[in-house]
Order: C-alpha cells, then sequence, then structure tokens
C-alpha cells in the first residue's frame, strides 16, 4: 500500500510540476547578450554526424567570446537536443525562442524541422539559418522572408555534382545516355535533390533513377541489388549519419567502383568514411564551399583561445574536421549577421530578431573580411540581397584518400539559368499553396 | 471528508445514469474546464501551451479513439499513426484542393477518411485475434507509411514530399495564435471525450467490452462480432484521425509521413496502457504521462541551475523515463487511471480508513 501511494504521489507531482513548466522569464541578462540558441543532436541514429557539427557551432561562439564578442556584445547560447525529430525539434523551438531577452536566429540542422520553423518563425520574427540544407527555394527571399539557406542549397549541390560528371566525362553532351542513380534518405531531406536531377536529366539527356533506403539506413540490400542489376555509371548518395557507412560498404560488397560514388555534404565527412577506411578510398563527396580545414587561422584561433584554455566543446582531434568546420561557418555566418545588423542599427547593441534578419538578407562577406575572420581559403565571399537568400552557389568536390578528405576540383558554380526558374517557380508554388503575397520593392527596403 | 456521496440521493433514473453521479465529481470536473477555457488562455506561458499543452490534448485525443478500440473492444492495434496520417492526409488535400474549404469540415473529412481506412484494415480482425492482429493493424501502418511516401498525388506533387498549410481560420475566427490554436484542440478534444464516454456507456460500448471479455459468449448472447468489431474501428479510426489532422495542421503545421511513423503507434499505445486500458480518464493520463514526463525531466538540471551536457540530459531523460514506466507497471498493470481510482476509494474513507 505504501508504494501505491507513492506512486500516486509521484503522478501528482508530475502534473504539478507540468504545471510550472514553463521558461523562466527572460533573465536579468537580457538586453545585455546576444542569446544563440543551438539546436543539436548529440544522441540516436544521427549523433556521430550530429556531434562535431554541434561541437563546431559552439566552438566558435566560445571564439567570438574570447575574441570581445560582437563589437563588444557578449555571447550566450543554450543547447537543445532534438534527436533530429521534427516534434522534438519545434519543441526545442518553443522553449528557447523566449529565452534571455530573445533567440538571435535559429538553425534548425534538420530538414524536417527547418520545414515545420519555417511556419512558425515568421510569426515570432525569428530569421532561420539553414546553411547548405532546408527548403531549395527558400533561397527566394521574396516569397521566404526569414529564411537563409546560405551559401548554397540541395539543388545547388545537385547541380554541381552533375557539372562536375560532365566535366569527368568530357563535356555535358557525353552525358547522353548515361546512367546516374540517387540512393537517398527517404525523408525530405533525401527528396530534394530529386526535381533537380530529373530536370538536369531531360536537360543533358542521362538516365536518372533514384533508390529510396528507409531511416535509419543500415538495410540497405535491395537497394544495392538494385544498382548491381542496373549497372549506373555514377552513383549519389544522399544519406545520413549510419546510412552513409552502410551504403560504402554495400558498395564495397557489390563490387560498385567507389570513385563513381558521389555523396552530398552531409555524406562527406570524416564520420562516414573512417569506419570504412581503405574500403571507402576514391569515394568523392560534394564540399558545399569548404572541406577538411585543419591549416585555416579560425581553426588555429579556436586551437588557441578555445580549445587551449581548456573550454573545447569536443575532444581536440575533432577541430578542423568537415563537420565542425560546418558548424563553425554556421554559428560564423549567424555572427555575421548580427554584426552587419549592428551597422545599421547601432554598433555594440544587442540586435533583435528582425534586425538580424535585415543584416543576414544585407550580409557581404568579401574576401577582405572572410580574410581577417580567418575563413581564408575555407570559403568564398558571400553577398544576399532581398532577392537572393542564397549568396553564393560555389562548391568543390573532395576526395577521401583513406585516412582524409582532400580537394580533386576547382570550384564550380552552379548553373543559374537552371536554378532560378526552378527556384521561382517553387516559390511561387509555396506562396500560393499558404496565401502569401511577394514582398513589395518597399518591403525589401526594411 | 470532503469527498463522499452520503446524503446525494438519485429520485431519477437520469440522475443516476449521469456521467458523475458524484456532486463532487461534478465541481472538480468544472473546475478543470473552468481551468482549461479561462486561467490557462489568460495565464499560460506560450511555451506552456505551443510546446505541452497543444501536443498533450491532440495525442490524448488519439490515445482516446486507440482506447475505444484496444482497452474497450480488445482488439490490439499497432496502425494508429497510420491512421492518423490517413486523417492529416485527407484533410490537407480537401483544404489545399477545394477552394474555400471550411477548416473544421476538412478535418472531420480526414477522420472520415480514416474511419474508411481503418474498417478496412479491421476486416482481418474478424478472422485473427490477439498478437496476429496487431501483426495485421501493423501492415496498414507500413502501408500507409509507404502511400504518402510514394504517391505523389497525397502530397500535391510536393517535391520533398513534405506537406504544410497556413493561414488557417475556422468560423471566421483565425487559427495563429497559441491561445487560438489551444482553444480549438480543446474543444475537439471535450467534444470528442463526450461523445467517446457517452458511446461506452450505452449499447454499444457494452457490445465492445462483452467481445473483449470473452468473443465467443458475446456472440452466443446475441452481440453480433462482425459489428462490434467493425463499429470499434470505425469510431476508433474515426477519431484518430481527427487527431492526426489536428496535429499536422495544428501543431506542426507542415509534416511528412515521418511525423505519423511506427514509433507515433507504439507512443499511443504505450499511452493507452499506461494510462488505463478501457478507460477515457486512462487516456488523458496517458498522454499527460508520455508528453509532459520527459518534458520536465529534461528541464529538471537547468531548474536547479545544474549544467550537465545535452547528450548526457537526454541519455538520462530516457532513462529515468524508461524506469517510470515500468515502475507504474509494477506497481499498477491497470494503469494511471487505476491509482486514480484507488486515490478516490481512500479519499472516500479518510481520514477513518478501515
Amino acid at each position: 500500500m505504501r508504494l501505491r501511494s507513492l506512486a500516486l504521489a509521484i503522478s501528482v507531482a508530475a502534473t504539478a510540476a507540468a504545471a510550472l513548466l514553463s521558461p523562466e522569464p527572460a533573465g536579468a541578462q537580457a538586453g545585455k547578450e546576444q542569446f544563440f540558441p543551438v539546436l543539436v543532436y548529440r544522441t540516436g541514429a544521427y549523433a556521430p554526424n550530429g556531434i562535431p557539427f554541434a561541437n563546431g557551432y559552439v566552438d566558435y561562439l566560445k571564439l567570438v567570446n574570447a575574441q570581445g564578442g560582437i563589437n563588444g556584445v557578449k555571447v550566450s547560447f543554450e543547447e537543445c537536443e532534438t534527436g533530429y525529430a521534427t516534434d522534438k525539434g519545434v519543441e526545442c523551438y518553443e522553449r528557447l525562442k523566449g529565452k534571455n531577452g530573445g533567440a538571435t536566429v535559429f538553425q534548425p540542422l534538420s530538414t524536417g524541422i527547418t520545414f515545420a520553423l519555417t511556419e512558425k518563425a515568421p510569426g515570432d520574427k525569428i530569421p532561420l539559418i539553414t546553411a547548405g540544407y532546408g527548403r531549395s527555394e527558400s533561397a527566394d527571399g521574396g516569397v521566404f522572408k526569414w529564411n537563409f539557406p546560405l551559401a548554397g542549397t540541395y539543388w545547388v549541390a545537385a547541380d554541381i555534382l552533375v557539372q562536375h560528371v560532365a566535366k569527368k566525362e568530357g563535356g555535358f553532351d557525353k552525358l547522353k545516355g548515361k546512367k546516374i542513380t540517387l540512393v537517398y534518405h527517404d525523408s525530405p531531406y533525401g527528396k530534394e535533390p530529386i526535381a533537380l536531377l530529373q530536370e538536369r536529366a531531360k536537360m543533358n539527356g542521362f538516365e536518372f533513377n533514384s533508390i529510396p533506403v528507409t531511416h535509419p539506413g543500415v538495410e540497405q540490400k535491395a537497394a544495392w541489388l538494385q544498382i548491381r542489376q542496373s549497372r549506373p555509371d555514377y552513383v549519389f548518395l544522399w544519406g545520413w549519419g549510419v546510412m552513409n557507412s552502410t551504403a560504402l560498404k554495400e558498395a564495397v560488397a557489390t563490387g560498385f567502383p567507389r570513385d563513381k560514388m558521389y555523396g552530398v555534404w552531409w555524406a562527406a565527412a570524416e564520420p562516414d568514411t573512417k569506419d570504412v577506411g581503405d574500403g571507402a578510398k576514391g569515394y568523392h563527396g560534394l564540399a558545399l564551399q569548404h572541406g577538411a580545414e585543419p591549416n585555416a587561422k579560425v581553426v588555429k584561433d579556436v586551437m588557441t583561445l578555445v580549445q587551449g584554455k581548456g573550454q573545447g566543446t569536443g575532444p581536440k582531434e575533432e577541430v578542423g574536421t568537415v563537420l565542425y568546420m560546418r558548424g563553425l561557418m554556421s554559428a560564423m555566418l549567424g555572427v555575421e549577421g548580427v554584426r552587419r545588423a549592428q551597422e545599421r542599427y547601432g554598433k555594440g547593441k544587442v540586435m533583435s530578431g528582425e534586425q538580424v534578419r535585415w543584416g543576414l538578407e544585407n550580409l557581404t562577406l568579401d574576401q577582405k573580411k572572410l580574410d581577417t575572420l580567418g575563413f581564408a581559403g575555407v570559403m568564398r565571399p558571400i553577398s544576399t540581397s532581398c532577392a537572393d537568400h542564397m549568396g553564393a552557389a560555389w562548391a568543390r568536390v573532395h576526395t577521401w584518400d583513406g585516412t582524409k578528405w582532400n580537394f580533386t576540383s576547382d570550384w564550380l558554380q552552379a548553373d543559374e539559368a537552371i536554378l532560378k526558374p526552378m527556384v521561382k517557380a517553387a516559390a511561387n508554388k509555396y506562396a500560393s499553396e499558404k496565401k502569401l503575397e511577394r514582398r513589395t520593392p518597399e518591403d525589401c527596403q526594411t | 471528508m470532503l469527498y463522499r456521496e452520503n446524503g446525494q440521493f438519485k429520485v431519477s433514473y437520469r440522475a443516476d445514469q449521469q456521467i458523475f453521479p458524484i456532486l463532487q465529481d461534478r465541481i472538480g470536473i468544472g473546475v478543470l474546464l473552468l481551468l482549461a477555457f479561462v486561467a490557462i488562455p489568460l495565464f499560460g506561458s506560450e511555451y506552456l501551451m505551443r510546446a505541452v499543452l497543444i501536443p498533450f490534448l491532440i495525442l490524448s485525443l488519439a490515445a482516446l479513439g486507440l482506447n475505444v478500440l484496444v482497452g474497450y473492444c480488445g482488439q490490439i492495434s499497432l496502425g494508429t499513426g497510420a491512421f492518423m496520417a490517413v486523417g492529416a492526409y485527407a484533410a490537407y488535400n480537401f483544404h489545399v484542393r477545394i477552394d474555400g474549404m471550411p477548416l473544421v469540415l476538412s478535418l472531420l473529412l480526414g477522420g472520415v477518411f480514416a474511419t474508411i481506412v481503418g474498417v478496412l484494415f479491421g476486416i482481418p480482425s474478424l478472422r485473427i485475434k490477439g498478437l496476429y492482429l496487431a501483426v495485421a493493424t501493423l501492415a496498414a501502418q507500413f502501408f500507409v507509411d509507404w502511400a504518402f511516401l510514394r504517391i505523389k498525388w497525397f502530397t500535391n506533387n510536393s517535391s520533398s514530399g513534405s506537406v504544410g498549410v497556413g493561414g488557417l481560420q475556422a468560423f471566421g475566427l483565425p487559427i495563429e495564435t497559441p491561445v487560438q490554436k489551444y482553444l480549438f484542440c480543446l474543444v475537439f478534444v471535450v467534444i470528442f471525450g463526450i461523445i467517446a464516454k457517452n458511446l461506452v456507456r450505452g449499447h454499444i460500448g457494452r457490445e465492445w467490452m462483452a467481445i473483449r471479455d470473452m468473443d465467443v459468449a458475446a456472440a452466443v448472447i446475441g452481440i453480433r462480432p462482425v459489428y462490434a468489431k467493425l463499429t470499434a474501428f470505425a469510431v476508433s479510426s474515426f477519431i484518430v484521425g481527427v487527431a492526426g489532422a489536428l496535429w499536422g495542421f495544428v501543431h506542426l503545421s507542415s509534416w511528412e509521413a515521418a511525423a505519423f511513423n511506427i514509433d507515433r503507434s507504439f507512443q499511443l499505445l504505450f499511452m493507452v496502457i499506461i494510462g488505463g486500458l478501457g478507460s477515457i480518464m486512462g487516456s488523458f493520463f496517458g498522454a499527460a504521462f508520455i508528453v509532459m514526463v520527459p518534458l520536465v525531466l529534461d528541464n529538471l538540471p537547468a531548474w536547479f541551475g545544474v549544467p550537465i551536457d545535452t547528450a548526457l540530459a537526454s541519455h538520462l531523460t530516457f532513462m529515468i523515463f524508461g524506469s517510470l514506466i515500468v515502475f507504474f507497471l509494477i506497481v499498477e498493470p491497470h494503469g494511471l487511471a487505476r491509482l486514480w481510482s484507488i486515490g478516490k476509494e481512500k479519499l472516500r474513507l479518510w481520514p477513518f480508513p478501515h
């Protein structure tokens, strides 16, 4: 009986605690620090890839503080674990958006969460940065006022991969009759490139097939059996987490040449290939702007100012790896958005989400700025505008040599002539479904 | 002392058959409704409404629907997520394809389509029982997952397979702010709660329970198993379908098939089992337990100012939550609802227990 009353007491207490469950009101530090919510996934099937990203992101914010903040404004941050689940991500968003004087910018780090937050962020006036992922059509700032797929989208990635393959074959006319198969993670993320690849297939005359792999992607025997039967000339891999290393192992098992395999940037990092080691030798990946950059100045800064002081978020060996750099770069884009906003709304002040949105829309990261930030060689200049929320459409290809990633191509630019109309059409479709009006030129000024 | 029905005489059948025969219960429910409809919208924070109460309300509606099937009729179903998905996608298609479709009507039509699919997948229940039926409903889950991932028409040819709705309004009122969304869900939950409670009290509910307790005996006394089982599937999937539509429209506003995957089915089944099989109240307890306890556990370190690693916090949440489930099931296999009624029994005797 005592056990029962205890159980009852616990259940009552749990309900009571739930009633209290509301984030503490904007703390005393509100108005002093620029708050960066950090959505991460350090657990679950995608943790091996999520952890370096999260560590890079947080390390950069620590670096900003170590260097004196954003024009003197210190940065505060808080992590929230999403586990790559959309509903958990929405909960994290709600939890963090009002904290510490309000969130500056959200980086959802999952295409599913991006879709859900795209509906919510405008109402809360918080911009979303989806550097390299998310909705491809959100590059159209005329419809997606609060989304910033900075420095590339999946359509850019897919287009550049096709261009690279064409170059290798010796011209676009050589693509005719070739077979390209996309092995993709069966989620909005994996499906994103299909539209562009179909368009390219029509244009360049190659045969395009797509094979879905269900979450989390450890079971791919059927997919690779299909590949063995259809013998494609190239395989594009749109995988994530454990799916990538599994795909590589299957490629080894079926004897598909790894140097005919191209992964998108989520499928081209150390955690994907490390376990396969030599088996993955020759496997190419798209480096959307950056690859592994152990020698970049910003990495050295992190080593001395953050890791050197024992404040590193993750292990030292991780600093400078591909996904760590992605985290670093994503955080930098958010911070630079704040810096740009401060130029207009007052240096040394804490910026609101609305002001940061302006900053992100008018971002001008030229070579000089990148050099001072320590990103020289890591990425190309980015400049955004009201119409173009992407800022740059350049990427390179890097190849795994058995131990590390090395660049094996020059910079390639996605073909605007294909991308622009597709982005516009998709954005218009979104606007008509949601009954939204395109932004007027006056709206762009604000 | 306070909670005692002494002196409350019933002088008519009507009075005897009301849902809450004890005056104190009626007062309690009245206060609860007042809290839910007035106090929370006035004083609740946005986080409380958007991240806690709206998911809680919608999932308790779905658990309620599942409880009709599993708890009252004894037909185990692992396809709840699928029926939610059918509701959500059907409502989405009505909403997008027909101009000027009223929101409430599309949600209800979502429920109607879920009913059709539910009955279809309920047909095997006439021949198979127990675990075998669970496996058959699992087929519904996989089939529906497949359909919404692969058949482009359902997602209005969206390139990524993700669909979304915006600018919701019902009866001329916008459903945009957290308060509006919360109240909208609350109205649905209250109405469906009353309907379900009355159904299970009525002759049809008794038929379900007879089938659950012993189907051969039920057939002998003149209950048609076909009718009883299929109505249970129909009512259950209708409620679950509406809950699915609300989950997509009101809570997520943009979703893909993964929002209704097998995990969702399991989650709902756990809610029903932990809350209490065959109890309307239990559905709410179960939903509250599954939705809120992880959030509380997640937030505990922050409340006490103990900074711990995000990964560690999330692992701890899983571990504690799991052990709590085991603990409750050991202490009271009949679920939280049973604990609740034991509590009430004790309260009647208090302060002089035998």
